[in-house]
């Protein structure tokens, strides 16, 4: 019987790599997808021969909960809180490895065979330490996100005083509780001194990370869930959850380097550094004077006879829900022949491809979404770039002047448009904290509104003018 | 298994999940975040056999509790994942 289980978690593991492998191209995602979910049946199948299970129902009813949970979250969710959802699930992710872990520790037989060796004894002693450490600074790391992300509370960047002491130091303890458990396997006391620990951890490191940083510490806690469920593998021995948790692990850092390609910072800048300490401008002295505000009308009139129109979106679009009123107005101005496209920074919202996410929900065909280093050089010919709800990453400053937190941030170049017209609330600063002179530029007009309310009263001009 | 030959596993499939993630259009980061995201809640696996472990007379009944906790937060992983994710991919798809 163990032979046919592990053929079956090959197999399965065959599966998750064709399925992730799929994942990375838009003609196989679904496919890809549906692989992957095929082998998570089946390795759950085979799972429930393995003669260590000995009662169902338990597993059972936390199968129909867990299920009917899942179900209802993933049916539910707006595609605008996708991040939040996406965090959540990363959480629950680590949290399922701390309790396996800690089953273990109550239970040696669920990790060990009746007679084991030395190097088994440790190696499953110090794997649920692992499982226990990484779950938790995943678990509690993925809850912070998730409270962010929902602007629940810890906006921005919070400062939490000597944090890098404070974090070695709650390192030192783990391994302590960690050296301690391996000592002493069956007090389960050490194991929780670990999660404790790893939990705070996990709170004090995702805290002070600034909004603007959200979809590199997803990608990161992405990994960190893969590679839980590789150490929950080691505890185990199990080589279904060590292959398909090392799967994970590794491609979510490959997410998380090209999240911070994208915003030309490293990893440890992240993680470590609070944004990097420039001369930030006085806001005042910045816009006093020059800035105009626009209406609708006016935007309508500028509309009359362009032939080339781009979208920048980025978080203020989702936010205002203004996905559909941004594609009414594009369809619009396509009916009268004009070339409309989409500039997407790669990190545009709070996750990466967040706004690719929004506007498909929106029907905005694929074509029309063009990457920030494809379009940059062409910007010079557009007519009209409507900013809607993107701040950082339209910041001439990033590009101009080194001297800014943000200098060498690769931005879109909407100031090389002919006319911008930027959709915002208000002139307050993005996550960065710091004035965008695109604002006050000659070819800029502000159109203080919410994003949907402004392109709806756009796009019933324009039909007037029509 | 003995702990060489799983750290060999664990060494390889680190190396297969850098080989098979190369170049991933944009439109696909938050597909491939949520897809891998319900991959990694392999950990039903684990929790399934913490859930089904038996019970020997006299003996904390603690790890069921856990083992059941486990499987509920690692099926909502799963299920919700794998969903959540054919979803946003229907919405690229009906062009």
């Amino acid at each position: 019987m163990q032979n046919i289980i592990n053929v079956a978690y090959l197999v399965a593991s065959i599966l998750f790599i064709y399925g992730m492998k799929g994942l990375t191209h838009p003609r196989t995602a679904v496919r890809g997808n549906l692989t992957g979910a095929t082998g998570m049946l089946l390795a759950v199948l085979a799972v429930l021969l393995d003669p260590g299970v000995d009662t169902y129902q338990w597993i059972i009813i936390g199968l129909i909960v867990g299920g009917g949970v899942g179900l209802v979250l993933a049916k539910k969710v707006e595609m605008t809180g996708m991040p939040e959802l996406v965090a959540l699930f990363n959480g629950f992710g680590g949290l399922a490895s701390i309790l396996v872990a800690g089953a273990a520790v109550y239970k040696p037989s669920i990790a060990l065979p009746e007679v084991y060796t030395t190097s088994q004894f440790y190696q499953a002693n110090i794997a649920t330490a692992v499982a226990g450490l990484i779950g938790g600074v995943t678990f509690f790391g993925s809850i912070i996100a998730f409270v962010k992300l929902a602007e629940i509370a810890f906006g921005g960047s919070v400062k939490i005083p000597g944090k890098t002491v404070i974090n070695a130091l709650l390192v030192i303890g783990c391994i302590v509780f960690g050296v301690l458990l391996v000592m002493d396997p069956s007090n389960a006391l050490f194991y929780w001194g670990i999660v404790v620990l790893a939990s705070i951890l996990g709170v004090t490191v995702t805290v002070p990370i600034g909004g603007a940083d959200m979809p590199v510490v997803i990608a990161l806690l992405n990994s960190y869930s893969g590679l839980a469920a590789a150490a929950t593998g080691f505890v185990l021995s199990n080589n279904v959850l060590i292959i398909a948790g090392s799967l994970v692990g590794a491609s979510g850092l490959i997410l998380t380097g090209i999240m911070c390609k994208a915003m030309n910072r490293s990893l440890t800048n992240v993680l470590f550094g609070a944004m990097a300490e420039g001369e930030i401008a006085d806001a005042d002295e910045v816009y006093a004077g020059k800035v105009k505000s626009t209406s609708a009308d006016e935007v309508s009139m500028l509309l009359d006879g362009v032939s080339r129109v781009i979208f920048v979106p980025g978080y203020g679009m989702a936010v205002a829900q203004a996905q559909h009123a941004v594609r009414d107005l594009a369809n619009l101005l396509e009916t009268q022949d004009v070339t409309v496209e989409y500039a997407i920074h790669p990190v545009a919202g709070r996750m990466p491809g967040h706004m690719n996410v929004l506007l498909a929900e929106a029907d905005v065909p694929y074509e029309q979404l063009l990457e920030m280093d494809t379009i940059n050089p062409t910007l010079e010919q557009v007519d009209v770039a409507f900013v809607v709800g993107a701040n950082d990453v339209v910041n001439p400053d990033a590009r101009t002047n080194p001297e800014s937190p943000i200098a060498g941030m690769p931005i879109i170049d909407v100031d090389k448009c002919r006319t911008v017209v930027v959709i915002k609330r208000s002139l307050s600063p993005g996550f960065a904290g710091i004035p965008n002179p695109l604002f006050a530029m000659d070819n800029t007009l502000m159109f203080f509104a919410d994003a949907k309310k402004a392109f709806q009263e756009i796009t019933a001009s324009v039909k007037e003018n029509m | 298994m003995d702990l060489i030959s799983i750290l060999t596993l664990f060494v390889l499939a680190i190396f297969v999940g850098f080989e098979i993630i190369t170049k991933v259009p944009p439109t696909l980061h938050t597909p491939l975040m949520s897809g891998s995201n319900a991959i990694s809640g392999i950990t039903v696996v684990g929790a399934i056999l913490a859930a089904g472990a038996e019970v020997i007379q006299g003996e904390s009944q603690l790890f069921l509790w856990l083992g059941l906790a486990a499987v509920i937060f690692a099926t909502i992983n799963v299920v919700g994942g794998f969903m959540v994710t054919h979803r946003m991919l229907s919405m690229f798809q009906k062009k």
